[in-house]
C-alpha cells in the first residue's frame, strides 16, 4: 500500500490566518495511509519545494497531497517538484484550502478549519487511487495563421515571418491595412498614417515567408494546438492576379459607380476597384453585386422577359494583359497550421441609432472616420475639408464624444479609448488646414493616459485653440445651413448652443462584423459585445483561453496603434513559443473507454464538443467508442453521458471521485 | 379604423380652450365613419399636476376613466396628447400588481390594464386613403407632435421619439408638404402658461421661429396644450422679440377637415388667435 | 439663508435614499454628463440644472435640492429621461422630489408653479374636470397677481375659448372619494421616515 505525505501550506497568513494549521496537521496524521505530515510557510517558494522533495526521498513517499492554493495557480509547479524527487508527477493531489476555504470563510475560523480537514481527507482518499500517467509527444505544423490584416495582424505576421516561420495572412477585404489605412495623420506624433503603414504592407506582400490571401475568409477550424486544420474561402476577384499589371485602366473606365466603402460614402468607386491607390495587393476585384455584366448574366440565367441589361464587359475589352477572368470562381483552400493569431479589428458604432443626432439624415453630421477621409490628401476631396451638403469650407466645427460609448442606452457601457485623442488630433489638423476653423469639443472626461497624450491635448487647446466643453450633447438639428448643437457646459452649469457648419460624431469602437461567428468557429471565448476574451486580463493579455490561439489589437478591446502594434508583436512571440518547440506534450488526463463495458451507443460521441470520440471494431466484431487522445481536452462530458460506466477520465476516475465522497462520510 | 367604434374621451380642454379640436375631430370622424361614443360622465385625467404631486393620484384619476371605458367594452380614443399619455401610462402602470392593488383599493373595484388607448392621430392615420375633396396642394406644414404623444416610447409604443412620422404621412396624404425639421418633439411649456408665461413664450418662440425659417406656412398639432401655447401667445411673443410671426397653428383634424371639404367656419378656424384665414385664402383653400 | 464657506457633504444622505426608493431610479449612478440639462427646455430658468439636482442629491445637499426651483420648473417633458445615457428617468426623480416637498411642507422653490398645481388639483377635486376660467382666476388670486394674463382674457373670451361655467360631472362624489383614499393610502405606505432609515 502506498505511503502518502501531506504538506499543509500557510501561504503566509493567507491560509494560516484563518485555518488552524496545527489542527489540520493533527487530523492528517490519523488519515489512512498517511505516513508523513509537514507544514510550509510558502510551499511554492524555493525553500518550500526543497522541503517537499527532501521529504519524498527521506520518507520514501509514494503519493503526495499538498493543501495549499488553487491548482490553477501551482499544480504545474508542484508536479515538477514531485517529479524532481523521482515521483510520477500525476501521483500528486492538491487540496485547495485557500480559494475554497480560508478566503471564503475568513469570518468563521472553526468552520474553515473543519472544511480544510475535510478537503485534505478527500484528497488523501483520492490520491491513494491515483495511477501513474505518462505524457506523449505529438508533432506540430510549424506554420502560423493570422486572421485580419490590419496593423495588429500585419505586425504579428511580420514578426513571425522574420523569425523564420511561414505565415498565412488571411484578410477579408481586397487589401490589407485595415482601418489605419483610412487615417490621415496619427496622434500623438502626427506622422502620416500611410507613410508608416504602406512600407509594412509592402513588406508583407514581398516577404518570402508570408502567403497573403486577401478577399478571403476563414470558413472553419478543426484540431488543436500545433495541429489546426483550417478551411479558407478565397473569393473570386474575376481578375487573374498573375496577369494583372495594376495599370488601372479597368477601374478608370468602368461605367458603374457606387459609393466607396473605403471613403465611407464620401466619394464613388467603380464596380471593378481597388479600395485605395496604395492597396496591397494592388489587384482589382470585381464587386459582383454591382458589376453590369454579372447582372446581365443573372438576368439571362433567370430567363426573364423584357429588356436585357447591357452586357458591358468594358474592363475585359480594355485590359491590356487580358487579365479579366469571368470563369474564376470561389475556392476553398485547406491549410495546416500550428498556431493562430486573431486580429480581426473593429468597426465604428452605427450613429444612426441616435435619433437626437438626426439618425443620419443631416449630411453635415459626419463621423470621425469620415473626417479622416476628408483630411487625407489621398481622400475623396484630396485633403480639402468641405461640407458634404454643399462643398463649402466649414468654419465652426463641433465634436461630439462618446457616440456609442459609455452609453448604456445603446448597450455600450465601455469607453472606446481612442476618441478623446483622435478628436484632439482632428482639431489640430483642421486648424492646420484652415486657420479660421474654430473647433468645439464636447467631452465627459478627457482620457489621455498614453505617453505624450496629455501634452497632445494641451496642444489642441493652446495651439489649435480648440474649446473644450464638458458635457454631453443632447440634440442636433438643422436650421437653414447651420446645425444647432445643444449641450450643457457642465462646468458652468449652463445650457449651451452652438450653430455649427459641421458636426463630427466620435463614434465608438466595436468588434468588426462576424467577430462572434469567427470566435465560435475557433472555439474561443468572446464577451457580450463580441470582443475576444483573454486567458487572463493582466497576465495573459494576448492569449485566448484556447491553447494555440492568440489575440491582438482591437479585436480584444478598443486600442490605439501603439497598443495594437505591441499586442501584434506580443501575440507573435506567444505563437512562436509554440512553433519553436520540437514537439508538443499531450496532457495525459484524458478520457478512456473500458472496451468490456462499452455497448457502442455513442452517447459520448454526441456529447463531445471536440470531435474526440472515434469508433473502432473489436476483434469479436463489436463496434465501440475510442478516444482520440490528441483531440480530447479532458472535459469529462462523455463520462457523464455514458450510461454504462464505460467512460472514465484519467486522474478523475469514477473510483477516485467515489473515494472522495466516501471519505467525507467516514 | 373605418366602421370601428371608440369610447371617446375628449378631455377637459376640448370642452373649453380647444373646442375647435373637439368639433373638427367629430366632423372628420363622422365623414370617415369612425364612430365616437363619448364616455358618460368622464372625469379629468389629472394631467401633470396630479401625477407630479402624487404618483398614485396620477394613476387613479385616469384609471377611473379606464374603468368607465371598460364597461363600454370599447377601445378608448382621445384627441388630447396629455390625456392619452396619462391614460396609457395608467394602463401601463396597472400591469404592476402592487400598483393595481392600491388602485383598486382607491377605486373600490379592480381595473385591468387591458383597456387599449389610442390617440386620435393614431386612429385616423391607420388608413390614409381619405375621400379628399380639396387637396391641400402648396401648403407647407411643420408637423409638431410635442412631448407626450411619443415619449416615452417604452410606455406609449406609438412612434419614433425624435423624428415621428405619423402626422407627416397623414398631412402628405392630404396633398400638403410636410417639412423635415428638428423640433417635432421639443416641449412647448405644457401646462405652465398660467404659472410661468415667460417660460412658455421662450419655448414657443424657438419652435415657431424655426418652423418659419425652414419655410413652413403653418404648424399642425395634435394636442390642445401645444396648439394653445403656440397660438395664443404669438402677439406677446412678437412684442417681446420685436419680430413678426403670425404663423397659423392648426389641429391636424382641421387640416384633414379642410381636405375633406369642410369650410373653415365649420372647423372653427375662426377660433384661433393667430388668424389662419389669410394663409388659406392665399393658398386657395379658404 | 447664509451661503456656507465650503460644502461639507454630510455622511448620511436621507433624501437620496428616499428618492431612489420612491422613484425607483439609480440617482447614484449619474456620472454628471449633463445630457439631461442639455436637452431640458427649462434648464435656463432653473437655479439648479437637472444635472445639478442629481449632483446635489448624490452629495446629500438635501435642503438645496428641496428648495430648488428646478423641481417645479420641470415640465415633465421627459426629454432628459429618454436620452439619459445611463437610463435614469430624471423626470421621475423630479416628480418624487415634488412629492417629497409636499409631504415635508417645504417652502417651494417656485411658488407660482407650486400654487398652480395646487389650484389645478383643487379644481379637479371640486368639479371632477378642469374649468379653465376658474383655474386662471383662482391661480391669479392665490398667486396674488389678480391682473396676470389680463391681455389674453378678452380675446379668449371673445373667441369662446373660456366658457363661463364649469363643465361639472355628476359623479363628483366619486372623484372626491378618489382623492381621499389616495391621501389615506399614501399616508400609510410612503411615509418618508420608513424609507430613509439609515444610510448604506
Ligand atoms: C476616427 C479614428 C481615428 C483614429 N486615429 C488614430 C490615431 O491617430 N492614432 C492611433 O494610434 N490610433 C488611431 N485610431 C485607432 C486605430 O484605427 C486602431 O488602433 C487600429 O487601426 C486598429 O488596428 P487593428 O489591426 O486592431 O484593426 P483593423 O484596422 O480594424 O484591422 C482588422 C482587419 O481585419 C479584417 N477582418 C475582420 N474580420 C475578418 C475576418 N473574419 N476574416 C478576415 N479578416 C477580417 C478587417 O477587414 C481589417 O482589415 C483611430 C481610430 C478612429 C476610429
Ligand atoms: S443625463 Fe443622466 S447621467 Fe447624464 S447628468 Fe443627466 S441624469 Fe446624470
Ligand atoms: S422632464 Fe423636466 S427636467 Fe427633464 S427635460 Fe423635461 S423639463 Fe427638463
Amino acid at each position: 500500500m502506498a505511503r502518502i505525505g501531506v504538506f499543509v501550506c500557510h501561504c503566509g497568513s493567507n491560509i494560516a490566518g484563518t485555518v488552524n494549521i496545527a489542527q489540520v496537521m493533527a487530523a492528517a496524521q490519523t488519515m489512512p495511509l498517511v505516513t508523513f505530515v509537514a507544514d510550509n510557510k510558502y510551499s511554492c517558494s524555493e525553500i518550500g519545494q526543497t522541503a517537499i522533495r527532501e521529504a519524498i526521498l527521506k520518507q520514501k513517499l509514494e503519493r503526495v497531497v499538498i493543501a495549499a492554493c488553487s491548482p490553477q495557480m501551482h499544480e504545474a509547479t508542484f508536479r515538477k517538484t514531485v517529479a524532481q524527487a523521482g515521483l510520477n508527477p500525476y501521483l500528486l493531489e492538491i487540496a485547495n484550502i485557500r480559494e475554497h476555504c480560508s478566503w471564503v470563510h475568513s469570518n468563521d475560523k472553526a468552520a474553515a478549519t473543519k472544511k480544510a480537514i475535510e478537503l485534505v481527507k478527500m484528497a488523501v482518499a483520492k490520491v491513494a487511487r491515483h495511477e501513474a500517467l505518462f505524457t506523449k509527444e505529438i508533432g506540430l505544423t510549424k506554420k502560423a495563421l493570422v486572421i485580419g490584416g490590419g496593423i495588429s495582424g500585419i505586425q504579428a505576421a511580420l514578426d513571425m515571418a522574420n523569425a523564420g516561420y511561414p505565415v498565412i495572412l488571411v484578410e477579408r477585404e481586397p487589401t490589407i491595412g485595415g482601418r489605419m489605412a483610412q487615417l490621415d495623420k496619427t496622434f500623438p506624433t502626427l506622422d502620416c498614417s500611410s507613410c508608416i503603414l504602406t512600407p509594412k504592407m509592402v513588406e508583407v506582400a514581398q516577404h518570402p515567408n508570408i502567403t497573403l490571401l486577401t478577399y478571403a475568409e476563414v470558413k472553419s477550424v478543426r484540431g488543436f494546438v500545433g495541429n489546426f486544420e483550417v478551411e479558407i474561402l478565397q473569393r473570386a476577384r474575376k481578375v487573374d492576379a498573375s496577369k494583372c499589371t495594376s495599370c488601372g485602366i479597368c477601374w478608370q473606365k468602368c461605367p458603374e459607380k457606387i459609393p466607396a466603402e473605403f471613403n465611407l460614402g464620401l466619394g464613388p468607386r467603380a464596380a471593378i476597384y481597388t479600395p485605395f491607390p496604395q492597396a496591397v495587393p494592388n489587384i482589382p476585384s470585381i464587386d459582383l453585386a454591382h458589376c453590369r455584366y454579372i447582372k446581365y448574366q443573372e438576368f439571362v440565367a433567370r430567363g426573364e422577359e423584357g429588356k436585357k441589361p447591357p452586357q458591358c464587359r468594358i474592363c475585359e475589352r480594355l485590359c491590356p494583359p487580358q487579365a479579366i477572368d469571368w470563369e474564376q470562381s470561389d475556392q476553398v483552400l485547406v491549410e495546416k497550421v500550428g498556431a493562430i493569431v486573431v486580429a480581426t479589428g473593429y468597426q465604428t458604432f452605427d450613429h444612426t441609432r441616435y435619433g437626437e443626432f438626426g439618425a443620419g439624415r443631416y449630411p453635415d453630421v459626419i463621423t470621425g472616420i469620415q473626417l479622416e477621409r476628408l483630411l487625407s490628401a489621398s481622400g475623396p476631396t484630396e485633403g480639402e475639408v468641405v461640407r458634404p451638403s454643399d462643398g463649402t469650407h466649414p468654419k465652426t466645427v463641433v465634436f461630439v464624444s462618446c457616440v456609442g460609448s459609455r452609453d448604456e442606452r445603446m448597450g455600450r457601457a465601455y469607453c472606446s479609448n481612442v476618441c478623446c485623442m483622435y478628436m484632439a488630433k482632428q482639431a489640430i489638423l483642421l486648424k492646420e488646414h484652415d486657420p479660421e476653423v474654430q473647433s468645439y469639443i464636447f467631452y465627459i472626461d478627457i482620457r489621455a493616459g498614453g505617453k505624450g497624450y496629455e501634452e497632445f491635448i494641451r496642444r489642441a487647446q493652446e495651439e489649435a485653440r480648440a474649446i473644450y466643453l464638458r458635457g454631453r450633447i443632447s440634440h442636433i438639428y438643422q436650421d437653414g445651413k447651420k446645425l444647432i448643437v445643444r449641450g450643457e457646459d457642465s462646468l458652468l452649469g449652463r445650457p449651451v448652443e452652438i450653430a455649427a457648419d459641421l458636426v463630427v460624431l466620435a463614434t465608438g469602437i466595436e468588434p468588426s462584423a462576424g467577430a462572434k461567428e469567427l470566435a465560435q468557429s475557433l472555439n474561443i471565448s468572446y464577451d457580450a459585445h463580441g470582443f475576444m476574451v483573454e486567458a487572463h486580463p493582466k497576465l495573459r493579455p494576448v492569449e485566448s483561453r484556447t491553447e494555440g490561439i492568440f489575440l491582438a489589437g482591437t479585436a480584444i478591446a478598443p486600442n490605439d496603434i501603439p497598443g495594437c502594434v505591441a499586442q501584434g508583436s506580443a501575440a507573435a512571440v506567444k505563437a512562436l513559443a509554440v512553433l519553436s518547440r520540437p514537439s508538443l506534450v499531450s496532457d495525459p488526463m484524458v478520457a478512456i473507454v473500458d472496451p468490456l463495458r462499452c455497448t457502442g451507443c455513442f452517447a459520448c460521441q454526441r456529447a463531445c464538443a471536440f470531435n474526440a470520440i472515434d469508433s473502432q471494431v473489436t476483434r469479436d466484431g463489436k463496434t465501440i467508442a475510442v478516444v482520440n487522445e490528441s483531440l480530447c481536452k479532458g472535459c469529462g462530458l462523455c463520462v457523464s453521458a455514458c450510461r454504462g460506466v464505460a467512460m472514465n477520465l484519467k486522474g478523475f476516475s469514477q473510483q477516485q471521485l467515489l473515494a472522495e465522497v466516501n471519505a467525507l462520510w467516514r | 379604423m373605418a366602421g370601428r367604434t371608440y369610447a371617446y374621451y375628449p378631455g377637459c380642454a376640448l370642452h373649453g380652450t380647444a373646442r375647435e379640436y373637439d368639433v373638427s375631430a367629430r366632423l372628420v370622424c363622422q365623414t370617415l365613419n369612425v364612430k365616437l361614443q363619448e364616455i358618460k360622465d368622464w372625469s379629468c385625467c389629472g394631467a401633470s399636476s396630479a401625477a407630479s404631486l402624487s404618483p398614485l393620484l396620477g394613476i387613479a384619476l385616469p384609471a377611473h376613466n379606464l374603468k368607465l371605458a371598460a364597461a363600454m367594452e370599447l377601445p378608448i380614443t382621445t384627441p388630447c396628447a396629455m390625456c392619452s399619455y396619462r391614460l396609457k401610462t395608467a394602463a401601463h402602470e396597472l400591469k404592476d400588481e402592487a400598483t393595481a392593488r392600491q388602485v383598486s383599493e382607491v377605486l373600490g373595484s379592480a381595473v385591468g390594464p387591458e383597456v387599449t388607448v389610442e390617440p386620435l392621430l393614431q386612429v385616423l392615420s391607420e388608413d390614409l386613403s381619405f375621400p379628399i375633396r380639396k387637396p391641400l396642394t402648396g401648403l407647407k406644414v411643420a408637423c409638431y407632435y410635442g412631448c407626450l404623444l411619443v415619449r416615452p416610447k417604452s410606455v406609449l409604443q406609438f412612434d419614433d421619439e425624435e423624428n415621428p412620422q405619423t402626422m407627416d404621412r397623414l398631412i402628405t396624404a392630404l396633398g400638403a408638404e410636410a417639412i423635415d425639421w428638428g423640433l417635432k418633439t421639443e416641449c412647448c411649456g405644457a401646462g405652465l402658461p398660467l404659472a410661468r408665461p415667460d417660460l412658455v413664450h421662450r419655448l414657443a418662440y424657438r419652435i415657431i421661429s424655426l418652423a418659419q425659417r425652414l419655410g413652413a406656412d403653418c404648424i399642425a398639432t395634435a394636442c390642445p396644450m401645444c396648439q394653445s401655447n403656440l397660438d395664443i401667445h404669438q402677439k406677446e411673443i412678437e412684442a417681446e422679440h420685436g419680430e413678426k410671426l403670425g404663423l397659423p397653428i392648426f389641429y391636424f383634424t382641421q387640416l384633414l377637415g379642410l381636405a375633406l371639404g369642410f369650410t373653415p367656419r365649420e372647423l372653427y378656424l375662426h377660433k384661433h388667435l393667430t388668424n389662419p384665414l389669410p394663409l388659406l385664402r392665399a393658398k386657395g383653400l379658404g | 439663508m447664509t451661503i456656507p464657506d465650503v460644502i461639507r457633504p454630510p455622511l448620511s444622505r436621507p433624501l437620496l435614499i428616499f428618492i431612489e426608493a420612491h422613484s425607483g431610479q439609480p440617482v447614484s449612478r449619474c456620472n454628471q454628463c449633463g445630457k439631461c440639462t442639455a436637452g431640458c427646455p427649462a434648464a435656463w430658468a432653473m437655479d439648479l440644472t437637472p444635472r445639478q439636482v442629481m449632483r446635489a442629491l448624490q452629495l446629500g445637499l438635501d435642503n438645496d435640492v428641496l428648495a430648488s426651483s428646478a423641481i417645479w420648473l420641470c415640465l415633465s417633458c421627459q426629454i432628459c429621461s429618454v436620452r439619459c445615457p445611463l437610463e435614469i428617468d430624471v423626470a421621475k426623480v423630479m416628480h418624487s422630489l415634488r412629492h417629497r416637498t409636499q409631504e415635508d411642507k417645504t417652502h417651494p422653490g417656485d411658488k407660482n408653479i407650486a400654487r398652480f398645481h395646487g389650484v389645478f388639483r383643487g379644481i379637479i377635486h371640486r368639479y371632477g374636470r378642469i374649468y379653465e376660467l376658474g383655474l386662471a382666476g383662482l391661480n391669479n388670486m392665490v398667486s396674488r397677481r389678480p391682473w396676470a394674463h389680463l391681455k389674453l382674457f378678452p380675446a379668449m373670451l371673445r373667441k369662446g375659448k373660456l366658457p363661463m361655467r364649469p363643465s361639472r360631472i355628476k359623479a363628483t362624489a366619486e372623484v372626491k372619494n378618489i382623492f381621499q383614499k389616495v391621501a389615506a393610502l399614501e399616508e400609510r405606505f410612503s411615509t418618508p421616515s420608513e424609507l430613509t432609515k439609515g444610510d448604506r
